[in-house]
């Protein structure tokens, strides 16, 4: 007698709607679409439970894409939008898929507090360290000589560090992977969605388009020769001295996720009356 | 005791000093002790930018009635010191009237108390203080103001337990001394402004400031999640809500700005949640992109401003009506919102509980446009009755799975149900893209017509009742305002009836969208409509110009803060117009 394996309760396809991307051929943001539906697959979340949260640009697309709730917003403020999504509905899984200038630039302030906040929340970076949706200008992640009509010469200023910052700033979860590796980032994808607190993901995703030269990226990344900290300062010093392309899980952190005072028993708001009787 | 004037209706009493010396508690106290003694009335604050220190009036009027404004003049004046007392030159105006007690070796008065005529009484308020056991000025202020105006001190004990609850009863019984003291020292004084009698117990009163009010008012409706940046003069709102949203279930979230408390707001009530955050000028031109997003993704939330001068940082401890053009016009595109003010203090709870159950049932965001004078007065009122509105949030519960869900389907009345996440086959995404009525974006025409018609239909279409304002009186003498100078515009009308002219008076509550059929009807057979509104610009005429014929002439009453507009002023502009 053959033992057959129990068919999966879900497929990656289950999570992806049949809205056609405006993405250009070659953007590595389908293949974070397409890693993220194996992971919510692998994990046999009902797709109505969860909500990807976006901001502006092309990796803030995708909420449609899926076949989960989603919030397409403004510019730079999924994290909050997200979190007080989050806080109302803790037992949804809440997902924030951004870029590296929705995510660094504009919502740069947002980020810093999400990860001292430590909602139970996974924010996915995609960073392709270009501003693709208006035709190619300098991110925060952009090397300071990238030559561009709006930064001719480049801008000079030294690049944005994502990863060290969400340390510094108490983020639970902290990982880097490429997109060109389906599988490893959904194993990735899988284990901060698990993970309590607030989780980020940054994925190396080229735009073939504005920066043909991250096509190089599959050639340099490499997995994470150690396994991941539970030392922040650690986490760090590794990240600030590795060659920008090590992948994999990096840092995960104890801190109890974002709580709100809550009551026992919620009262009636008659209650609050009584302190204004004279 | 002494008196030869009339008893009076109303009576505005000011209370200076400097920082410490507890002027204000000594207000809160003379408050407390009328409201116990059946007297309606409030207490406002008026403070420099220091934030401790500096000098500081406590500004209290005190009627037989609900009163919801300033007076003309003050008829007390009680300094504990002078010092920098020329600043409120402005705020406090004296007539021959006026009673000034004083303190001869506090300094010596302004030139403005001493050119005002008013009587000046000399008063050794520290000298008497350190004679008595735990004697302190301010009490002995407090006892004097009673004495003055005829309130009988017999209640101070409890107001006195009440304001300074916890610091002991040796505390609250030298208190009690101190302010018999106060009181005995006014009985040689004769011919001072007495309080009428108040009138017979209505009912529960209550003391409680229009930020409360707002909060109160705000989870009467409904709000359950709130979001909070702190700025002045809101800031009240969201520390009030802060414990009172925990004790009935609810969450307050404090967030690192204005930009991600509206969307926290948003993203709660995406979730299903009532959602609230509440903030000021500066703090709502912030909010404004999102707003607009509020209004195309159709996610109900309710935008709480507490106004200030403006614009920019402009005067943060004063208030203002100078936020009317950007809460109705702010947002870029086309963004039909719906705009409330409450009209009163206690007026502040039900506008807020009407202004969530708007924002629920049209599914977008709702903007409350409180003021500083309202957000920080703590009145004596009436308690405002709980009125529920029934109809809720449409929501999607459950959703045919054969079927695709239109989250923003087009259709009678513009509102589509929701779909809540959890929701088994209800998936869409909220976007505030132009979409599909499925949700999907699209930068086709015609999707972006329909939906556009959809935002604009339903609030037009909504029937807001009787709500939209308060009209009082009758006569071919129109007084036209909105929120919180409805109260000083209501008085003049009454003062205006007692001269023998025939007033109407229309306050509006909702400003947008503007109810022009009925505001046309409450117009009709006017021969004068007075605009009166607390602006440099005219913001409100202008807005009302936009929409509505006049049938007679206009004229507008308009100026900025921080001085409030008076019913005296208002009433003697009616009387100019006239003749």
């Amino acid at each position: 007698m053959s033992v057959t394996a129990e068919a999966p309760k879900r497929k990656a396809s289950d999570y992806i709607s049949d809205v056609k991307p405006v993405w250009c051929p070659g953007c590595g943001d389908y293949h974070v679409l397409l890693s993220l539906s194996r992971a919510l697959a692998q994990m046999e979340l009902e797709p109505e439970n969860i909500a990807v949260v976006s901001g502006i640009g092309c990796s803030s697309r995708i909420p449609a894409y899926t076949n989960c709730y989603g919030f397409h917003g403004v510019h730079g403020r999924a994290l909050p939008l997200a979190a007080g999504l989050k806080v109302a509905r803790p037992e949804l899984t809440v997902l924030v898929m951004s870029g590296d200038g929705d995510g660094f630039s504009i919502g740069g302030n947002h980020f810093l507090h999400a990860c001292r906040r430590n909602v139970d929340l996974t924010y996915v970076v995609m960073d392709n360290r270009v501003y693709g949706l208006t035709k190619g200008q300098p991110s925060p992640t952009t090397e300071p000589d990238w030559d561009s009509a709006l930064s001719p010469g480049g801008t000079g200023l030294r690049p944005f560090h994502p990863l060290v910052i969400a340390l510094a700033s108490g983020a639970n979860f902290v990982a880097r992977c490429f997109s060109g590796d389906v599988n490893g980032t959904a194993r990735v994808l899988i284990e901060a969605i698990r993970h309590p607190g607030f989780s980020f993901v940054e994925i190396l995703s080229p735009c073939v388009t504005f920066r043909p030269d991250e096509k190089q990226w599959k050639t340099l990344v490499h997995p994470a020769p150690v396994d991941p900290t539970d030392d922040p300062a650690r986490a760090a010093r590794r990240i600030m001295t590795d060659d920008g392309f090590n992948t994999g899980i990096l840092y995960r952190g104890n801190r109890s996720p974002y709580r709100a005072p809550a009551a026992s028993e919620p009262q009636d708001p008659g209650v609050l009356e009584r302190k204004f009787v004279i | 005791m002494s008196a030869a004037r009339p008893p009076s209706e109303s009576l505005s009493v000011a209370l200076l000093g400097s920082g410490g010396a507890g002027v204000l508690t000594a207000g809160a106290l003379v408050t407390e002790i009328a409201a116990r003694s059946g007297w309606y009335g409030f207490i406002t604050r008026s403070v420099g930018p220091q934030i401790r220190g500096g000098e500081a009036a406590a500004l209290v009027r005190l009627a037989t009635r609900p009163v919801g404004c300033m007076d003309g003049a003050f008829d007390l004046l009680l300094a504990i010191d002078w010092n920098n007392a020329d600043r409120f030159a402005a705020e406090i105006p004296l007539t021959p009237e006026s009673i000034v007690v004083g303190d001869p070796k506090s300094g010596t008065p302004p030139d403005y108390v001493t050119q005002s005529g008013a009587r000046f009484v000399e008063i050794p308020l520290a000298e008497i203080a350190k004679g008595l056991d735990g004697g302190r000025a301010n009490m002995l202020a407090v006892g004097i103001v009673l004495g003055l105006a005829g309130i009988p001190g017999d209640r101070g004990a409890e107001a006195i337990r009440k304001q300074l609850s916890g610091k002991g009863e040796d505390i609250v019984t030298a208190g009690v001394a101190t302010l018999e003291a106060g009181i005995a020292q006014t009985e040689a004084i004769a011919d001072t402004p007495q309080l009428a009698a108040p009138p017979a117990s209505s009912g529960e009163r209550w003391l409680i400031t229009g930020n409360e009010a707002t909060g109160l008012g705000a989870v009467r409706g409904g709000i359950r999640f709130a979001a909070a940046y702190p700025i002045t003069p809101a800031t009240e709102v969201l520390e009030w809500l802060a414990p009172a949203l925990t004790t009935v279930g609810g969450t307050l979230v404090q967030a690192e700005d204005e930009l991600a408390s509206i969307n926290m707001a948003i993203g709660a009530s995406f979730g299903g949640k009532p959602a609230l955050t509440a903030t000021s000028g500066p703090g709502l031109a912030l909010m404004i992109e999102a707003l607009g997003l509020a209004t195309a993704a159709e996610v109900p939330i309710v935008v709480v401003d507490v106004m200030r001068g403006g614009p920019s940082t402009g005067i943060p401890t004063k208030s203002e009506q100078s936020d009317l053009n950007i809460a109705i016009y702010g947002c870029h595109g086309d963004a039909p919102h719906v705009v409330v003010a409450p009209l009163s203090v206690a007026d502040c709870v039900f506008t807020t509980q009407w202004a969530v159950h708007l924002a629920e049932m049209l599914q977008g965001p709702v903007l409350v446009l409180s003021d500083q004078f309202l957000g920080q007065t703590k009145a004596i009122i009436d308690r405002p009755a709980d009125l529920s509105f029934m109809t809720r949030r449409s929501v999607a519960a459950e959703i045919d799975a054969a079927k695709p869900y239109h989250r923003y389907a087009t259709g009678e009345g513009g509102i589509s149900a929701m779909a809540l996440p959890g929701t088994p086959d209800g998936q869409y995404t909220a976007d505030g893209l132009t979409h599909t009525p499925r949700g999907t974006p699209s930068s086709r025409g015609e999707d972006h017509v329909a939906q556009l018609d959809k935002r604009r239909d339903k609030i037009e279409s909504h029937d807001y009742g009787a709500h939209w304002a308060e009209i009082d009186g009758d006569g071919d003498t129109v007084i036209l305002c909105w929120g919180s100078l409805s109260s000083a515009c209501l008085e003049a009308a009454a003062k205006l009836r007692a001269e023998g002219v025939a007033v109407r008076t229309i306050a509006l509550r909702l400003l947008a969208p503007l109810n022009t059929a009925r505001l046309g009807e409450a117009l009709a057979g006017a021969r004068r409509v007075l605009i009166v509104e607390q602006t440099h610009s005219g913001q409100f005429r202008r807005h009302l110009q936009g929409h509505v014929a006049f049938p007679g002439e206009v004229d507008v009453l308009a100026r900025p803060g921080p001085l409030p507009i008076t019913p005296g002023e208002i009433a003697d502009y009616v009387q100019k117009w006239r003749s």
